[in-house]
């Protein structure tokens, strides 16, 4: 390889560097109005009567919408359609829109949404799951799975019992993660250009170009042929840019009104309420261990605080248990998961998308699970690994394992045998782990099509043009497709010109979700780069009078293996092969292997292949106080092979920083008011001075290693390095306190009060801890019981009918499916 | 984008024609300086003005004087003149020290000392959007009637979150006000009411000039310190912070000491009973801990900004004996990651 | 229901017409007296490189050099900045070539998503003139007022002390962990 596995300067580096980057509030074409939203300021309502009039005659203002001009519901997931792009009849959360506003500037928008005055009348509100559960009246919503509960789960994998009763320890421990949200710097934007015939053309800070056409198409009754969604270039996305928002068919709607464009821009609060952040989790966690450290089975429950809406929940509640399976042998599991509507901002997708909440219930668990056993943390993981290209009891289907090698360099790395359990009284180091998808297996829409699509032109000068749908949002998705084109016909980075993310010109790439870029539009551009070669190579060939297997592509020229000064440049290559085949194009593209799961729910957790990450934390605790620093942080993330090693380091340092803050500071937090008084249910601080996203001066040293075993489902090798290595940095940190000071933190973030909580229990001779106590009673719903493949299962579940879930239905659609 | 409401702006050269615009222009009429709390506020819309008076033209204003007595420092001397100036680096190390806390590096290049004197006492109730008060149906300290920090309470307990207010107050500084009508000198304690809505002792037309700190608080005369607890290494304003200022007689016993805390209080808060109680005493561990204790006692940290209120309690205490440790000379007994020292 | 202090804003918004020194270009500029820096930078002069992510002075993302000092352009008014020398990201550059900040954040996976880094990358410059071979925690310290969430800025710290050397005509490159990861430790078992 010449160009792949190097360091080379991203493809969109220089532009970012210089400020010429368009994001999308960068765009303002002329005569360009602007909206700005009237949002709700009760948590939970009935709208009685909106007056606009005041607003309508305030200088400057072109037009007002209500929900009742946009009343075709949408949502991300079609199992949940559950929102409007303004509210109708009702609002469900402080911050939800309810009136637009199109005015000449921005300023009149914003002084004439002052203007508007909503009539509501207060209904009771609903703070938390708990509250959730307890409250089916009123509801928040009149569909889900009864009261104010939007999905239950129950899956059983294999025979629980026996599993429980061949282990030698049970341990039970209560758990909680708390809300956090993305903060890109970016604030989400969006403009809408009418174009000619009534077509309209959106530019939208989205990760998912793909899903807001086919909403707005739904919603705005248009045929899709007549809208053209453009991703920019993402200020930050970490999921929270993975949504459809009413915004942003706000905007396309009344570009069509008004025939002019027509933006807006939304300020720091409103991207707080946008949000579709971290649900907060309560968890319980149940396993069974044998003296060894093995597991017998394992019962985890998930109780989700999922907000006013659905969005991505339904999978949300999936991802709290699917992943569980994949980093160690765990031959019987069961996963119960619930999701509650509360009156808050609706939660969605954070970077590791479910994941990180039992993932650090499961990695602290491992850590008491040691010190029960008297084992060393890191010799109870790796001897019980998951291995590579296993069958979990849940039915996914590993590909290359890395996690013992990421295991091994950190341990090394940090001193871990010299100095686990040996450092002075307030200094402590920690080992977590966790691991992650590349690409969810099933797109969010049933179809059998390409999840990512790809196209090459080439042009007789030597030029080669590469169009796909996939979104740039900083992780570096356009430097590995012009990487893997480049590399594939042995040209330069300088000489590929990327189109991208633009519904009307690329083919469709779902989106950057999931982890998903890399090994999927990386799949479909290196397939469609083959091609080109192979057209490529059969033209020069015969010009050459060689075997076009015998040709070589590499420094910009098409050659002969033995004897490379014979042959052509990359240009006349093509002229050469344009003057046989006429005009020069080439597709790939890919579709994910099928899950060997048939149960219904199957659909969420399998991936092509699947990352691994491990963590070791050095933290210094004051006793005196409770706060604590992290001081040094060795990171190992299995990359499978890096397209750009700097990137990739890149993604693993982004990752171990919003892992920290979560872990330390970040919370979504809300007050209600003393209920007598008033029904008031905010968002505790909506700004980025309140809501605490760590500085240049709270990051501690970073050490990475990068551990490559290319995974052959991956383009060249690569796996994802986006998401996974967030995973093992919050129990890292808990059970590295645990080694300073002997205090256990079951709860993220981890604040100082907690520790000097669980230390005052500790002086008193009780538990050292500080976290909930017992779990909710929850009614999860019927047990799909699944046996497993140890068993001898089929993938189905019992009783389920041999079409299962996963087939093509003969008609509507299966319940659940997705990523 | 959040934007400023119109207003008139208005930049006078000289000081006497700034105290004129205000003296004319009424209830509607403020100042700003380095606008770094003034702006935020007003784009919130809690804090609103017809007409704004910017200091930022007045070269006297901006002025730091050390004839090697009194050291004046100009009411609109950036944050970042003050923390770098020779004359409090070398003399009021302690101040230096509160000034580098402040925010971050650009908003010190922003915000000036007169202007962090006069900060707007915080709370995030109130710190908010027009819309977010709106949903709490707005706060007793702007167009509301309830403390929603402490619903049955009478008054607003929005807190005083200046840095340089709680050391200036321990090193005894005082300020020189000038408004159309003439000009005084006051205590710089004095300025500051208990009170989260009406917070300073100042006339709306009085102009804060200058600091003026005596001669006697000066490093060869004074032992100061400043301990402040924040989340982040930075940005983030003070949740709790002790300003000491002491002075020994020949034996090493107190003979004056000043224990001020900041965040705790609706103004910067001196600690009396811990000033008696160490007057005339050595500062050992036990008077340092007995001297903590009573800080944590008159201090009323309340749940209206980051972190748990009972716990800054707590911290009162820890970081209070932390400064009286650190004038003693003594190791200050917590380890706070990046503390500004 | 309470009710905001009724105050009546300015009743009709006053207008100034100022020329802005930018990058060492002049621009004149009419706008409202109430207007950032900000706002006029990128709306009336085209400047769209000066991001904004708070409008509060609470992220950074909006720094430019004003007389060679970092300020957030949120809260000034532009009408303040007409006299002093404005520097944005788009002075940055000389002719087609980068500055060595500039190159180093290209070349170092500094710039991510790339919205907080014009802010950063000015930050940087005036801790780079005043100080021009800063360590890292002088780094650290001058852009903690830079918020940025996606590099975890490990990398704009070492990409900061790289285009030091540079300008201080020393032509080293950071170690080769720094684009390669760290060695692996060799295991022993």
């Amino acid at each position: 390889m010449k160009l792949v596995g190097t360091p080379f300067r991203r493809v969109d580096g220089r532009a970012k560097v210089t400020g010429q980057t368009r994001f999308a509030d960068d765009l303002t074409p002329p005569r360009t109005c602007f909206v700005r939203l009237v949002r709700s300021t009760l948590p939970h309502a009935r709208i009685r009567a909106i007056d606009l009039e005041p607003a309508r005659r305030m200088p400057g203002v072109l037009a007002v919408l209500t929900g009742d001009d946009l009343p075709i519901p949408f949502g991300i997931l079609p199992v949940s359609e559950d929102e409007h792009a303004l509210a109708r009849g009702k609002v469900r959360y402080v911050g939800e829109p309810v009136v637009a506003v199109a005015a000449l500037t921005e300023e009149q928008a914003d002084e004439a949404t002052r203007a508007v005055r909503v009539d509501y009348e207060p209904l009771a509100t609903i703070a938390s799951a708990e509250e959730a559960i307890a409250t089916p009246e009123p509801r928040i919503h009149d569909y889900g799975a009864g009261g104010n509960v939007h999905k239950r789960v129950s899956l059983e994998f294999g025979d629980l019992e026996a599993g429980f009763a061949e282990a030698d320890v049970i341990l039970e421990d209560d758990c909680f993660f708390d809300g956090n949200t993305h903060l890109p710097i970016e604030q989400h934007a969006a403009l809408a250009v009418p174009e000619d015939e009534g077509r309209v053309t959106l530019y939208s800070s989205t990760q998912t170009p793909h899903y807001v056409h086919r909403a707005l198409a739904k919603v705005l009754q248009l045929p899709p042929a007549r809208i053209r969604v453009v991703a920019c270039p993402n200020g930050g996305g970490f999921g929270g840019k993975s949504d459809v928002f009413g915004h942003e068919i706000v905007v396309a709607r009344l570009a069509l009104e008004l025939g002019r464009p027509v933006k807006i821009t939304l300020t720091r609060e409103e991207v707080f309420y946008c949000h579709r952040g971290r649900h907060p989790v309560r968890m319980h966690l149940k396993t069974g261990f044998r003296k060894d450290g093995s597991i017998t089975a394992q019962h985890l429950k998930t109780l989700l605080d999922g907000g006013a809406y659905g969005s991505y929940g339904v999978a949300s509640t999936f991802y709290t248990g699917a992943l569980q399976t994949v980093t160690y042998n765990l031959p019987r599991y069961r996963f119960d998961g619930l999701r509650a509507f509360t009156n808050k901002p609706p939660c969605g997708p954070k970077r590791g998308h479910g994941t990180p909440q039992p993932r650090f219930a499961f990695e602290v668990h491992l850590d008491k699970a040691a010190h029960a056993l008297g084992l060393d943390p890191a010799a109870l993981r790796l001897r019980h690994l998951a291995p590579a290209e296993a069958v979990t009891a849940n039915w996914l289907k590993l590909g290359t394992v890395g996690l013992g090698r990421c295991i091994e360099a950190v341990v090394e790395g940090s001193g871990w045998r010299r100095r686990y359990g040996k450092l002075p009284y307030g200094r402590g180091l920690g080992l977590a782990c966790g691991a992650y998808l590349c690409g969810a297996g099933l797109p969010i829409y049933w179809n059998h099509m390409p999840q990512s699509g790809v196209q090459i032109l080439l042009d007789r000068g030597g030029g080669v043009a590469v169009y796909c749908g996939q979104t740039e949002i900083g992780q570096g998705s356009d430097s590995v497709l012009a990487a893997i084109v480049a590399e594939v016909l042995g040209i330069g980075l300088e000489d590929v010109r990327l189109c991208v993310a633009d519904t009307g010109l690329t083919p469709v790439d779902l989106g950057s979700y999931s982890s998903r870029v890399t090994l999927m539009a990386g799949n479909a551009a290196l397939q469609a780069a083959e091609r080109a070669r192979a057209i490529l190579a059969e033209a020069a060939g015969e010009r050459l009078g060689r075997d076009p297997q015998s040709l070589v592509f590499a420094g910009g020229r098409v050659f002969d293996a033995a004897e490379p000064e014979h042959g052509l440049t990359f240009a006349q290559a093509v002229i050469e092969a344009e003057t046989r085949n006429g005009t020069l194009a080439t597709t790939g593209s890919y579709v994910p292997p099928r899950a060997p799961g048939r149960y219904k729910g199957a659909g969420v957790g399998p991936s092509p292949t699947y990352s691994y990450s491990a963590a070791v934390l050095e933290v210094e605790v004051d006793p005196a106080t409770g706060l604590y620093e992290v001081l040094h942080v060795w990171i190992a993330h299995d990359v499978g092979r890096s397209i750009n090693p700097t990137l990739v380091l890149g993604q693993v340092e982004g990752s171990v920083y919003m892992g920290l803050g979560e872990a330390m500071m970040e919370e979504q937090a809300f007050r209600r008011l003393p209920r007598r008084l008033s029904p008031a249910l905010v968002h505790k601080m909506p700004s980025v001075l309140e809501y605490k996203s760590p500085t240049f001066r709270d990051m501690p040293e970073i050490t990475t290693y990068l551990i490559e075993d290319p995974d052959p489902r991956g383009p060249l090798g690569a796996k994802e390095v986006g998401q996974g290595p967030l995973l093992p940095i919050p129990p890292a940190l808990a059970n590295a306190i645990f080694d300073a000071v002997g205090a256990r933190i079951d709860q993220v973030p981890i604040h100082p009060h907690m520790i000097l909580r669980a230390l005052a229990a500790q002086a008193k001779g009780e538990e050292p801890r500080c976290g909930p106590r017992a779990f909710p009673a929850v009614d999860f719903g019927p047990t799909l019981r699944v046996p497993t493949p140890e068993e001898g299962g089929d993938g189905r579940a019992l009783g389920e009918d041999r079409g299962g879930t996963m087939s093509r239905p003969a008609s509507g659609r299966p319940a659940v499916r997705h990523g | 984008m959040l934007r400023l409401p119109p207003f008139d702006f208005r930049a006078p050269r000289r000081l006497a024609e700034a105290a004129a615009i205000l003296a004319g222009e009424g209830d509607g009429a403020r100042v700003v300086a380095g606008g770094t709390d003034l702006w935020p506020n007003m784009k919130r819309r809690h804090q609103h003005a017809t007409t704004v008076v910017s200091l930022m033209g007045i070269p006297e204003l901006a002025a730091v004087d050390d004839g090697g007595g009194e050291l004046r420092l100009g009411a609109t001397a950036t944050l970042a003149q003050v923390a770098a100036s020779d004359a409090v680096r070398r003399r009021y190390p302690a101040l230096a020290c509160a000034v580098r806390s402040i925010s971050s590096p650009p908003l010190r290049n922003m915000g000036t000392l007169g202007g962090n004197l006069c900060l707007d006492t915080r709370c995030t109730y109130y710190n908010q959007t027009e819309p977010w008060r709106r949903a709490i149906d707005f706060c007793m300290k702007e167009a509301g009637t309830v403390c929603w920090v402490a619903p049955s309470s009478p008054r607003c307990w929005a807190h005083a979150a200046s840095d340089a207010a709680p050391m200036l107050c321990a090193l005894g500084a005082r300020v020189l006000l000038r408004a159309h009508d003439g000009e005084r000198v006051v205590p710089l304690e004095e300025l500051y009411r208990d009170d989260g809505i009406d917070y300073l002792n100042k006339r709306r037309e009085e102009i804060l000039c200058a600091v003026l700190l005596p001669a006697e608080a000066a490093v060869e005369h004074c032992a100061g310190s400043f301990w402040k607890l924040r989340r982040r290494g930075a940005i983030d304003f003070a949740v709790v912070s002790a300003a000491a200022a002491a002075w020994f007689d020949a034996g090493g016993a107190v003979e004056r000491l000043r224990l001020v805390l900041g965040a705790v209080a609706s103004r910067p808060l001196r600690v009396v009973a811990a000033e008696e109680l160490l007057a005339g005493r050595r500062l050992d561990e036990e008077a340092v801990a007995e001297a903590a204790r009573l800080a944590r006692k008159a201090a009323t940290p309340m749940d209206n900004t980051d972190f748990q209120a009972q716990w800054r309690g707590l911290m009162v205490e820890r970081y209070a004996a932390a400064a009286l440790r650190q004038a003693a000379g003594l190791e200050p007994g917590i380890r706070p990651p990046h503390h500004p020292l | 229901m309470s009710e905001p202090r009724n105050v009546e804003p300015a009743a009709e918004a006053s207008r100034v017409t100022a020329t802005l020194r930018v990058n060492g270009e002049d621009h004149t500029v009419v706008f409202p007296v109430h207007h950032t820096l900000l706002e006029v930078l990128r709306e009336g002069c085209g400047l769209t490189g000066t991001k904004h992510g708070c409008e509060l002075g609470e992220c950074g993302a909006c720094a430019v050099l004003l007389d060679g000092r970092p300020v957030l352009s949120c809260l000034v008014l532009a009408a303040e900045a007409a006299g002093h020398e404005v520097e944005t990201v788009e002075g940055l550059q000389e002719g087609n070539r980068l500055h060595p900040l500039q190159a180093a954040f290209a070349d170092l996976g500094a710039a991510q998503c790339g919205y907080c880094t014009p802010g950063i990358l000015m930050t940087a410059k005036a801790l780079l003139a005043q100080n021009p071979e800063p360590t890292a925690e002088e780094i650290e310290e001058a852009l903690a007022g830079n918020l940025c969430r996606c590099t975890g800025y490990r990398k704009i710290v070492q990409a900061v002390a790289w285009a030091a050397a540079i300008l201080r005509g020393e032509e080293e490159r950071p170690p080769e962990e720094a684009f390669l990861g760290s060695p692996l430790p060799e295991v022993r078992r």
